[in-house]
């Protein structure tokens, strides 16, 4: 019951805060400077070819009244035209938050399986030059950019060793049987895996450099709480029952070590999430991020309110997912 | 962490990088050829929204769409699908022949009833054309057999240029009011030389040759241009053999990469400019310290140093491909001049006349590095100007409401070669793209806007030129270049207009 009701508190706040960033943004890109009128003018172009185009994208009125009308337009589902790209802002947005989630799923789970790793060796080998090793290459991967480690992987599995592709999300000759946006999802459902194989390598780069500084931070935390752990009663206990050290780590320590790395995760999540926009626009990968900075260099208006929103509902999502998942891990709220 | 670009990174490495891989890759057969290209797609119609007046893409349009008139890569006019145009003796009516024989990419006859269609719904406000003020100048616009005819609402001397220029394409009327806009952004078809295939936004497009192209079918039967719109990512796209030609990338990688085992690079002058607009509010009222201001720059030197050479230096807003460019316009680098002039204001070094300059930074090559060389030559002469940097879409806004910085620096492309499109919309007073507002240079070029007599029409424009470089109205600085990377298997023709033409390119 506690926990319905603090899922419904939420969900209330998550509506307050979506209008809040629907608000402000409607508001933001119209006030800071680049108007998209004047950046379409031609040679040419008179006061009357502004004011013309300016009606013909509806940009002639006040902002509050183009707000009304943008609002009363999402109310009935309609989120506006993009001007550059002249279709409905919405169909286009969900087009391309598959590629994105997917892309933002796959460099999670690489920055879980290096981060976690990392930490579990760095545990059962605490002390050791292993350690000081992990320790470098946490600190390593977590002062570089990631853009810059895109940079290094393009010349290193890009350009020198040419294996995986630099561009594009699937090979302009591949022929595609999908009727969804989530291709690699469905590449696995219909048992293509000549198209899975060939989404991932083109995957697989962006999402590195995406996941690189993320499995820094997940290894350091989680090192960090599994050594906390190592010294607790239960935790020597089972030592000195005899249990081996791997056991102690994995079964005793881990599962109350893992939390806040958890809590940690779902925060730096969204973080990566926004991170797409730059690591999409360096490999040409055709997610939502893309879309973004071409909309803002077009000051597409209707298409950058579009984006945003879709953005904060999914930081939102991902935050209200995170909550709920530790409710539940852990029993200390479950039960509070 | 900022200090490190991502340009320097590629750089450094590239040293060290191996291209073993690269000679079997480019020398093999190629049958589809791949083009890394340096800009999106937004949207397949060529007539409206902000692509239709991108200049960059309009070599994608090229591929797929015929204009009215063919360009050719001199910047010349040559018959397309007119093969006749021009006015009646009073100007009073535009007289068209329409090509026959062509066919639109789904088989369906071309005829003139498209041309005149396409011309009608240009000139319509309606569609959003953002070139209608021009298209409008014709009216009653009427096919019959393979002549198209209108009437001339007002003589506009360019309209035939236009027609090879922004928005001057033909489109299929009957297929277009059968599927609607909605449809043809979905599945466009044209009488070019490539037909669509496939097309993944933000991806690729996917072009399949027709065969029965009027100007012959193009040398290869696929071709796949990928939106790479990062240069280091197109640089490591040719450089790992993933593309065949690519474009626009920083000097230095174009000369590292030309000389490479199965590389070539074609660099050629675009007809794009470097220039310094400068707006007349004070300081720039004085003459002195504008005529100082071009006399300070060392234009040659910037070209050799900060562009590796790549640039033309020009002294007024026509380079040579110009219709009305004048070789014996110039404006001299002399400093010791400007720090005369200067002297006459009361400037001096210890003593400096002070302004700010705008610029973009990374918006053109180099563009920052170039206006902090001309603030340093400009310094030893006894101008101090301060820089702001601003994003080009905050240029555009400034400068349609007139308030640009007293100086700003900006690129201007003229692919139609024509005065009016350089000189005279960055100069004329009323036009939302000048900032200079002095009522001679306006009585100056108003006469010419309507002048029917062509050779009176260019001295016109070209005693324009000589007025502006006399009194500094503003600073042209250079010609731009084009770099374009190919491997050695592709013979590659560049467009003076700057658009990479994929029917162009041969095998070499």
């Amino acid at each position: 019951m506690t926990l319905l009701r603090s899922l419904l508190l939420r969900l209330a706040t998550m509506a307050v805060t979506l209008f809040g960033a629907a608000v402000v943004v409607f508001f933001v890109i119209r006030v800071v400077p680049g108007n998209p009128i004047a950046m379409m003018l031609p040679p040419g172009a008179s006061e009357t070819d502004i004011a013309r185009l300016s009606a013909h994208y509806g940009l002639d009125r006040s902002i509050p009244e183009q707000f009304l009308i943008w609002l009363t337009g999402v109310i009935h589902g309609d989120f506006g035209t993009s001007i550059s790209l002249r279709q409905p802002v919405m169909p286009l947005v969900l087009g391309r938050l598959p590629a994105t989630l997917e892309l933002s799923i796959f460099a999670l789970v690489i920055a879980v399986i290096i981060g976690g790793a990392s930490a579990l060796a760095g545990t059962l080998w605490r002390g050791t030059k292993t350690e000081a090793a992990i320790d470098v290459a946490n600190g390593v991967g977590l002062s570089v950019p990631d853009f810059l480690w895109a940079l290094v992987l393009i010349l290193l599995f890009g350009v020198l060793m040419p294996i995986f592709h630099i561009s594009g999300r699937i090979s302009p000759s591949a022929e595609l049987p999908f009727v969804t946006q989530f291709y690699v999802f469905e590449s696995i459902v219909r048992l293509r895996f000549d198209l899975w194989w060939d989404l991932l390598k083109h995957m697989f780069m962006p999402a590195l450099a995406l996941a690189i500084p993320l499995a820094a931070i997940v290894s350091q935390l989680l090192k960090q709480s599994l050594k906390e752990t190592m010294h607790l009663d239960y935790v020597v206990l089972a030592r000195t029952k005899g249990y081996s050290e791997n056991h102690v780590i994995l079964s005793e320590s881990l599962p109350n070590a893992v939390l806040p790395t958890l809590t940690l995760i779902g925060v730096q999540f969204t973080f990566l999430v926004g991170g797409t926009v730059i690591i999409e626009r360096l490999f040409s990968y055709e997610g939502l991020g893309n879309m973004a900075i071409d909309a803002v260099i077009n000051r597409d208006l209707p298409l950058i309110q579009g984006i945003v929103l879709v953005f904060a509902l999914m930081f939102t999502l991902i935050n209200l997912l995170v909550d709920m998942t530790y409710a539940l891990l852990n029993p200390r709220l479950r039960h509070a | 962490m900022n200090s490190i670009s991502r340009r320097t990174v590629l750089k450094a490495s590239a040293a060290t990088v191996a291209l073993g891989m690269l000679g079997a890759k480019a020398s093999a057969a190629i049958d589809e050829l791949v083009i890394a290209y340096n800009v999106n797609l937004p949207s397949w119609d060529p007539t409206v929204g902000p692509s239709a007046v991108n200049p960059t893409i309009q070599g994608i349009y090229q591929s797929v769409f015929d204009q009215f008139i063919l360009q050719q890569p001199d910047l010349s006019p040559a018959p397309g699908l007119l093969t006749e145009w021009g006015w009646n003796e009073d100007k009073t009516k535009v007289s068209m022949t329409v090509r026959e024989g062509v066919t639109w990419h789904d088989g369906s006859p071309f005829t003139a009833e498209d041309v005149a269609w396409s011309l009608t719904r240009a000139a319509d406000e309606k569609t959003g054309n953002p070139i209608q003020f021009i298209w409008s100048t014709l009216t009653n616009i009427k096919a019959e057999g393979n002549k198209v005819t209108a009437d001339v609402a007002r003589f506009e001397p360019t309209i035939f240029k236009w027609m090879y220029f922004l928005t001057g394409y033909v489109l299929p009327k009957a297929y277009y009011e059968k599927v609607g806009a909605e449809g043809f952004e979905a599945a466009p078809i044209g009488t070019g030389p490539y037909m669509v295939e496939k097309f993944e936004r933000n991806a690729f497009v996917r072009l399949k040759a027709n065969p029965n192209y009027w100007g012959g079918k193009p040398d290869f039967e696929t071709v796949t241009i990928k939106f790479v719109t990062d240069a280091t990512s197109r640089v490591a796209e040719i450089e790992s053999g993933n593309a065949h030609v690519t474009l626009e990338m920083p000097y230095e990688e174009f000369d590292r990469l030309k000389g490479k085992e199965g590389l070539a690079g074609t660099a050629k002058p675009i007809s794009d400019i470097g220039m310094i607009f400068l707006n007349d509010v004070e300081p720039m009222l004085d003459p002195n310290v504008r005529k100082a201001a071009a006399h300070a720059i060392d234009k040659k030197t910037l070209v050799d140093r900060l562009l590796s050479g790549y640039g033309v230096p020009i002294d007024t807003l026509e380079t040579p491909e110009y219709l009305a460019y004048d070789p014996s316009i110039t404006v001299a680098y002399d400093p010791e001049l400007a720090k005369k002039l200067l002297a006459e204001s009361g400037f001096s070094p210890e003593n400096p006349v002070k302004f700010k300059i705008q610029t973009t930074r990374g918006f053109k090559p180099k563009d920052y590095e170039i206006i902090q060389a001309i603030v340093g030559l400009w310094r030893k002469v006894g101008i101090e100007a301060e820089i702001e940097v601003y994003e080009i879409a905050k240029h555009y806004e400034l400068r349609a409401a007139d308030q640009l910085a007293p100086a700003a620096f900006y690129n201007w492309g003229n692919s139609v070669a024509d005065p009016t499109t350089s000189t005279g919309f960055a100069m004329f007073g009323p036009s939302p793209h000048s900032v200079w507002d002095g009522k001679d240079l306006i009585d100056m070029i108003a006469p010419l806007w309507g002048e029917a007599d062509e050779e009176k029409r260019i001295a016109g424009w070209k005693a324009v030129d000589r007025y502006i470089a006399e009194n500094a109205l503003v600073i042209p600085l250079f010609q731009y270049v084009q770099p374009i990377l190919h491997v050695s298997g592709v013979s590659v023709t560049p467009h003076t207009s700057g658009a990479l033409l994929p029917h162009l390119m041969k095998r070499a």
